[in-house]
């Protein structure tokens, strides 16, 4: 298959941005994105130009690394799946094909198509944990726990912080990522001790880095590889005005 | 050979762990804030080390080379963790934990340190149950056990085909919890380039800043590395893209010994290559041997017909299909362990009856299907079907999925002794990256324990009784001539690759090393291949310094840069696994010596002449390396022959 490849390209974090185009052929249908880039990668070099700049390590869908805003979509035509896991296969021949980075506010390019999405991070540290030191805890089987609530739990915390719910908001809100880490630990009898400071602290970290607000369009649970619903997100609206009731 | 004194405390094996406890020097809480430790690697083992010591009060500086700790490869462990809970009551204990596990090691582990690994191996699960790790449960609450890896018992722990995620997410949470605390400071995008010696003791790091390519001092009273495994080196493998060998390999080369380098796993159920554009292997959980047959035709006809598409696989009658598993293992059948399993494969396809590309053999759920219905294997591999069918394009449910081994784990690693310490006083190595309890070959779940036995309940004890003779020494500043030693060592080092701008890019050398890795050092190994593999890695290095080519800067990002480096490493490592399969003359585990085998093709151990540990000395690049060995002693399992025959 060949390909015309227009990609966002970046020196640095203060460097002004362009589109450059790229041909790519013979490429195989059961090649990944990723490996097509990689091919690309490998003309560059031969013809000593840079490289194109992406984010990815596991390659398999689950570390949350890549992130890739193509023709429009991140992660690409394909759904449920990360960039890493598309395969050429979901385009025809002959496309043209648009890879951006992820596009937001709290999301600052660093090069091509590499963000820092650091203050995923920094949300977490604010309070997406149980506070409990290493040593001491109960018997793992202590407190049983409804199979229900343990599913609900897994599938909330099966999201990968890959921002592209994000990336996908109109506001940048970050509002399914926080939902995620909030709900797996409402559903748990172990996060419901702080559920409150937590769903206060992490809200507030939110906000204070510029993600914006949750209007409901809902384009973050479409695009989440991982369908994170937007459940979540009801559920952590109920945590965040009882917590704000008392 | 005073080099090696794995300090295992005296008495019974069982009370050895506790003994040592009683026994070991602890610091006080007004002394821990004084005293910086650096912590190399975020995964399971870095992070929940780093965590640990962060709540105990030490000042922690945590590494990691992906942009967030969150990240790191053990995200990506599908299976399972074990513990001796005998929650299912099916009879597991602690002994029975540390009994399969240095069985399935092939008696090439230590005795002591497995054991204590069972033994907290229950401490573990509470822990992350408390941490809120949203693990399988039954209907009545309570977790739920699965067997793996062709364990007798149930002892598995899972969060649905994720728990590696789970785990790593607990951890990484414990590590976030620090970090607010001011306890934990993270480098993130931050890759360790070299360690640092002071008057013979690990002092601190030099790193690279991967976004703007500045080279950073690092000090510590003490050094932790939990860097994950080399398996990268053979290019195609189920790790991450940037899994490394290189602090490993760093911290070799200024005297710590490196052990057991050529045992490698090689894992039975990944997906087989299916270009030469490939960049990675993807595994396909070991749990479906649980409910898919193997099978590849018995007539050579049927493997051609197949290849030129006149019949699919449901053509081939039953009594045409060879289940070579079965047919070999009857007691254990398709659940024998990894290293049996990937011998079998490769002996099925080199001997002309592999199907796909020839390098493939099949796992049917055909009888499964029938016998438990659709959705109960839906139920329990529909996660892993679907990642197949996105990869292949084929449905499992109707047809068999296609299956070959790949470079998987190392059980090879930093030699370290009991208190996780490697011969260089105050390096500690956890995780993967170490050698200690794996022997020649890994069990299924075991590796998720004992990164976080290491890093929760090892560590944060054995460290304490380094540091407290550490109290009295200030802080050191990094302008010390060490650190601007091993910094200049570094900038030629970076300076030198930028210079080749040879006519291949790392990719290309790296595939050209990996393939010749599989080939000679991979599966099956003979005294001729390897003698080879010794000369032409060598010529291979050699190559690579003059030819290879990084566009770009070294004071920006630069993948191409981070590659070159790692490259550069995987090459010497792999000279060095080469030695080390030359020297070790029998076969054990993953370790598969052509010239020892059994007549009927099973691995012949040499416990007379081969039950040590061989740890390795750098003494030079392209220098022969000098062999320490480390003789292991079986005090409460008797050494057997590993037989899944009967
Ligand atoms: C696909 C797959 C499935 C698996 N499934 C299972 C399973 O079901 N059960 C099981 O028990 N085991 C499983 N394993 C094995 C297990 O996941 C790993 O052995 C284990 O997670 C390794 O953990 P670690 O902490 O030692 O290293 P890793 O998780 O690999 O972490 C390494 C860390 O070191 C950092 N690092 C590396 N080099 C540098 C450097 N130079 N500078 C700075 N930082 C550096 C990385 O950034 C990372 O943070 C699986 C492995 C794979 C690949
Ligand atoms: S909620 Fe979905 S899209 Fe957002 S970070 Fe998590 S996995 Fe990615
Ligand atoms: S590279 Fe890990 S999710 Fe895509």
């Amino acid at each position: 298959m060949d390909f015309t490849l227009k990609i966002w390209r970046q020196e640095n974090a203060s460097a002004k941005g362009r589109f450059e185009t790229y041909k790519v052929t013979g490429i195989s249908s059961d090649c990944s994105f990723l490996e097509m880039l990689d091919i690309l990668n490998q003309q560059l070099i031969d013809k000593f130009e840079i490289p194109v700049c992406f984010d990815h390590d596991c390659r398999e869908g689950i570390c949350g690394a890549c992130s890739l805003y193509i023709n429009g979509r991140p992660h690409g035509p394909d759904s449920a799946v990360t960039a890493c896991q598309l395969h050429m296969r979901k385009f025809k021949d002959g496309d043209t094909i648009i890879v951006e980075p992820w596009r937001a506010r709290p999301f600052p390019v660093i090069k091509d198509l590499v963000v820092d999405r650091s203050s995923f991070d920094r949300i977490i540290e604010a309070g997406g944990y149980v506070s409990i030191n290493t040593g001491g805890v109960p018997d793992a089987n202590t407190i049983p726990i409804p199979r229900a609530n343990a599913e609900t739990a897994m599938d909330a915390a099966a999201c990968i912080g890959c921002g592209a719910c994000v990336a996908a908001c109109k506001n940048a809100s970050a509002m399914l990522f926080v939902a995620a880490k909030v709900s797996q630990f409402a559903m748990l009898p172990q996060g419901r001790v702080e559920a409150k400071e937590r769903v206060m602290r992490m809200v507030a970290k939110m906000d204070e880095l510029g993600f914006g607000n949750c209007t409901n369009t809902g384009a973050c649970e479409a695009e989440c590889p991982k369908q994170i619903s937007l459940s979540h997100i009801a559920r952590l609206n109920r945590e965040y005005l009882s917590a704000r009731v008392l | 050979m005073t080099k090696l004194n794995a300090r295992i405390p005296e008495g019974p094996l069982a009370e050895k762990w506790t003994s040592y406890k009683a026994g070991q020097k602890l610091v006080n809480p007004a002394n821990k804030r004084k005293l910086d430790i650096i912590v190399v690697g975020t995964g399971l083992a870095g992070a929940s080390a780093a965590a640990s010591l962060g709540e105990l009060g030490f000042n922690v500086k945590a590494f990691c080379y992906q942009d967030s700790p969150r990240r790191a490869h053990s995200i990506a462990a599908q299976g399972g963790i074990n513990a001796a809970k005998n929650y299912p009551n099916d009879g597991d204990s602690v002994y029975r934990l540390y009994y399969d596990t240095i069985k399935g090691g092939d008696y090439r582990a230590r005795e002591a340190n497995v054991y204590r690994l069972a033994e907290v191996s229950g401490s573990i699960i509470d822990q992350c149950v408390a941490q809120g790790v949203p693990f399988a449960r039954e209907y009545g609450g309570l977790l739920d056990n699965r067997s793996f890896g062709g364990a007798q018992v149930s002892r598995t722990f899972y969060a649905r085909g994720q728990t590696g995620q789970q785990l790593l997410l607990g951890a990484y949470s414990a590590m976030m919890r620090q970090v607010n605390a001011g306890t934990v400071k993270l480098f993130p995008r931050t890759e360790m380039l070299d360690i640092v010696l002071v008057e013979g003791k690990a002092r601190g790091i030099i790193t690279r800043n991967l976004v703007t390519g500045k080279i950073e001092r690092h000090f510590g009273h003490a050094v932790v590395i939990a860097t994950g495994g080399y398996g990268r080196a053979f290019y195609l493998s189920t790790n991450a893209m940037g899994s490394n060998g290189s602090a490993v390999w760093q911290v070799y080369k200024r005297g710590a010994l490196f052990a057991n380098p050529s045992f490698v796993q090689i894992h039975p159920t990944c997906i087989p290559v299916h270009g030469d554009y490939q960049s990675k292997l993807t595994l396909m959980s070991e749990s479906l041997r649980n409910d898919g047959r193997i099978w590849v035709p018995k007539k050579k006809e049927d493997v051609e017909a197949l290849s030129e598409g006149r019949i699919v696989p449901k053509d081939i009658a039953e009594d045409d299909r060879d289940y070579y598993l079965e047919r070999r293992y009857p007691a254990f059948g398709n659940l024998v362990p990894r290293d049996v399993a990937s011998r079998a494969a490769k002996e099925r396809c080199d001997a002309g009856f592999g199907v796909g590309s020839g390098l493939a053999v099949y796992l049917d759920f055909q009888e499964s299907i029938q016998r438990l219905g659709k959705h109960v294997i839906e139920e329990r591999y529909g996660n892993l079907f679907q990642m197949y069918e996105k990869i292949v394009d084929e449905n499992p449910y109707e047809t068999p999925m296609m299956i070959y081994p790949a470079i998987h784990y190392c059980m090879g690693g930093v030699w370290v002794d009991y208190e996780l310490m490697t011969t260089i006083p105050g390096l500690f190595s956890l995780g993967e990256c170490n050698f200690s309890d794996h022997g020649a070959n890994r069990l299924g779940a075991s590796a998720l324990m004992q990164g976080l036995a290491d890093g929760y309940f090892i560590l944060p004890y054995t460290i304490q009784n380094y540091l407290a003779s550490e109290i009295l020494t200030p802080r050191m500043p990094t302008t010390l001539p060490e650190f601007g030693e091993a910094e200049s060592h570094i900038r030629e080092r970076l300076d030198k690759l930028m210079q080749i701008k040879g006519s291949q890019s790392v990719d290309q050398i790296h595939r050209k090393f990996g393939l010749l890795l599989w080939e000679l050092v991979g599966m099956a190994r003979n005294k001729e291949g390897l003698n080879k593999a010794v000369k032409e890695f060598a010529m291979l290095r050699e190559e690579f310094w003059k030819d290879v080519r990084i566009p770009g800067g070294a004071e920006e990002m630069n993948p191409e840069l981070e590659k070159a480096a790692r490259v550069a490493d995987f090459i010497e490592t792999g000279e060095l696994m080469a030695r080390d399969a030359l020297q070790r003359e029998e076969s054990c585990g993953g370790h598969f010596r052509e010239e020892y085998q059994t007549p009927e093709g099973e691995a012949s151990r040499n416990d007379d002449d081969f039950m040590f540990v061989a740890a390795w000395e750098y003494t030079g690049t392209g220098k022969e390396p000098v062999l320490h060995k480390e003789a292991l002693h079986y005090e409460s399992i008797k050494v057997q022959t590993r037989n899944y025959k009967i």
